[in-house]
């Protein structure tokens, strides 16, 4: 049997941890924590279910959390875990594919050791229906060292949030400044959407890293992902490349994001992206 | 405050990524190297931390010879020392690497009181060295912060989830993984690479532990395939945009 720590038997991240999980065996059991939040904690409750039902494997999507309580499984059983696997082949030793640089890459991997701790990789699987024969809660266990959350801070809920916007205007160096960004803002605004920019930017001080999209930064899958002065690093695409449509805005004709783009404006966002905005205006009657 | 961040040396990687020909790492050939942004927030957190409440700081690196670079480059924003520990070319396991510096930390006679990591590596990304380095030293863990504030050796820890944010509450020594938007690094100043020049690097050679996670080989993603469609060049380009904006129904 294989055992799944899931969010919930519905959401769509652990649905693809499960898929990947039913393909290893046909038995699959589902644990899921409850309670505030104890990344020590609940390993350490897994780690007792575990014990019981001797699986073969254990896997977790590959959240924060997920990845978080399964490395602690890892650390107190001694054993190696892969972290955000895309395939995974069973054996002594396990083979498994899993994502480097934010999926930018791939590696293959071999895993050592019995059960298999690995956790999935978002959106690299596609979910389909899984008998689960049993969901057990998981409660923290207690103990030295078992930090848990003591308050939640709710989110201002002002403006269009990045990670779920339908549009993201965004800016990179070539914006040349914060005040440069009054232009990419007007732009967002018309469209509804939401403003992003590039490490370059967040780096300078222009924008606040709340605002950035790429690895180290916020993940978006808008309609469509307007990049104003962008270049396209592999780590800035690795945000943005669940957008469906992607327009690029770049005097460089050569400029690596015009691989991974749809649609391309060749000149200076300082001249094209107003024109826009007018001709939005214009085209809505204002 | 005697502090402790650890970081790893990766290669720059802009446009594109090229393999060696064994297809066991990135060509470097025309590359810089540097660490991850989440590594560089752990550093000014450090540096921050030492001068509101004093002590020291040290970064430490599982790496090759070349990475005392990384070790220098940190040095330069304030870091007073470095801890190298010098591997061959090979890649290390996480478990491997969370070993070398557990035992690098048992032999410092001053213990840390505060150990800071990035939330994951910018290659491997594997989510579980900091994880496995405090199991091993019986520390309290926290991953993923965004906000770190000290009193009474006690720390408190905010971290980004949906919806807002998550409080940690947890005493010192601990282990505090970390992500961009920490804070805001400051760029070196010319003393302060100066300076790091003549800080001490503290070398050893750990012995390499069998990897039970073992990379065989990388491979690239399939391209997009996706062929560019230029709509013009400058702003008489503004109409057919807009015409893209309105089939995907926003204008
Ligand atoms: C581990 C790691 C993680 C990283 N994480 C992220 C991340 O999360 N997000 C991220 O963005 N980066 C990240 N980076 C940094 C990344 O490698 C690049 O340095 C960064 O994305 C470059 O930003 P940029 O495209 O704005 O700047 P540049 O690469 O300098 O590109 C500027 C572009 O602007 C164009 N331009 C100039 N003038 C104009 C004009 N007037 N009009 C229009 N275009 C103009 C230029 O032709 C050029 O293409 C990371 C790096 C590492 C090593
Ligand atoms: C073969 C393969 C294909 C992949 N294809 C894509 C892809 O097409 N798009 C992509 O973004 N990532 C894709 N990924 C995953 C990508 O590399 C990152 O792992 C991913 O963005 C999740 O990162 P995270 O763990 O930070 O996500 P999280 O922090 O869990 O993601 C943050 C949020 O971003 C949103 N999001 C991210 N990706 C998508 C998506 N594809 N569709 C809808 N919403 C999304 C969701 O709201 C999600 O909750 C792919 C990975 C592999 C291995």
């Amino acid at each position: 049997m294989v055992l799944v720590l899931v969010e919930s038997l519905d959401d769509e991240l652990s649905r693809q941890a499960l898929t990947l999980a039913a393909s290893l065996d046909d038995a699959v059991h589902a644990v899921s924590g409850v309670g505030e939040y104890a990344p020590a904690g609940w390993g350490r409750s897994l780690l007792e279910v575990i014990e019981e039902l001797s699986p073969s494997a254990v896997l977790a999507p590959g959240t924060d959390r997920g990845n978080e309580v399964l490395a602690h499984v890892a650390a107190m059983l001694d054993l190696p875990m892969a972290a955000n696997c895309v395939a995974i082949s069973p054996g002594d030793p396990a083979a498994v594919t899993r994502i480097r640089w934010g999926g930018s890459l791939f590696e293959d991997a071999t895993v050592h050791g019995s059960p298999l701790l690995l956790t999935v990789a978002p959106h690299a699987v596609a979910a389909e229906p899984v008998e689960v024969a049993q969901l057990r809660e998981l409660e923290a266990a207690g103990g030295d060292g078992m930090v848990r959350v003591i308050e939640h801070v709710p989110a201002s809920t002002a403006g269009v949030s990045l990670a779920e916007a339908d549009v993201v205007v965004s800016g990179g160096r070539g914006v040349g400044s914060a005040e440069g960004f009054g232009v990419i803002e007007e732009l967002a605004d018309l469209l509804r959407g939401a403003v992003g920019c590039s490490r370059a930017v967040t780096s300078a001080g222009w924008r606040p890293h709340t605002d950035q999209v790429g690895q180290t930064g916020t993940k978006v899958a808008p309609e469509i992902y307007i990049a104003c002065g962008i270049s396209g690093a592999t780590q800035h695409l690795a945000g943005c490349k669940g957008a469906k449509k992607l327009l690029a805005i770049n005097p460089d004709g050569e400029a690596s994001i015009l691989a991974s783009a749809d649609y391309a404006v060749i000149g200076d966002l300082h001249e094209i992206v107003p024109a826009i905005s007018a001709e939005i205006r214009k085209a809505r009657g204002a | 405050m005697n502090i402790l961040v650890c970081v790893k040396r990766v290669p720059l990687t802009g446009g594109k990524i090229v393999l060696t020909d064994d297809a066991r790492a990135i060509s470097t050939r025309h590359l810089g190297f540097t660490i991850s942004p989440h590594e560089e927030c752990g550093a000014e957190e450090a540096v921050r931390l030492v001068e509101q409440h004093g002590g020291s700081s040290t970064v430490l690196t599982v790496g090759p010879p070349e990475a005392e670079e990384q070790l220098r480059d940190v040095m330069a924003i304030g870091v007073d020392r470095a801890v190298h520990l010098v591997t061959d070319d090979e890649e290390w396991d996480p478990q491997a690497t969370a070993a070398a510096i557990v035992d690098a930390i048992r032999e410092v006679p001053e213990p840390y009181d505060l150990f800071l990591f990035g939330n994951e590596s910018a290659d491997a990304g594997n989510y579980q060295v900091p994880i496995r380095v405090a199991h091993a030293l019986g520390l309290p863990c926290v991953t993923g912060v965004k906000g770190i504030a000290v009193s009474d050796g006690q720390l408190r820890c905010e971290q980004e989830v949906e919806g807002g944010r998550d409080i940690y509450e947890l005493s010192m020594p601990a282990v505090i993984t970390v992500k961009e938007g920490l804070n805001l690094p400051r760029y070196p100043s010319v003393p302060g690479r100066l300076r790091a020049k003549r800080k001490p690097v503290e070398d050893s050679t750990p012995p390499r532990r069998q990897p039970r996670l073992e990379m065989v080989r990388l491979h690239l993603p399939a391209g997009s395939g996706k062929q560019v469609e230029v709509l013009g060049h400058g702003p008489e380009a503004a109409p057919a945009v807009v015409g893209i904006l309105r089939e995907l129904g926003l204008v």
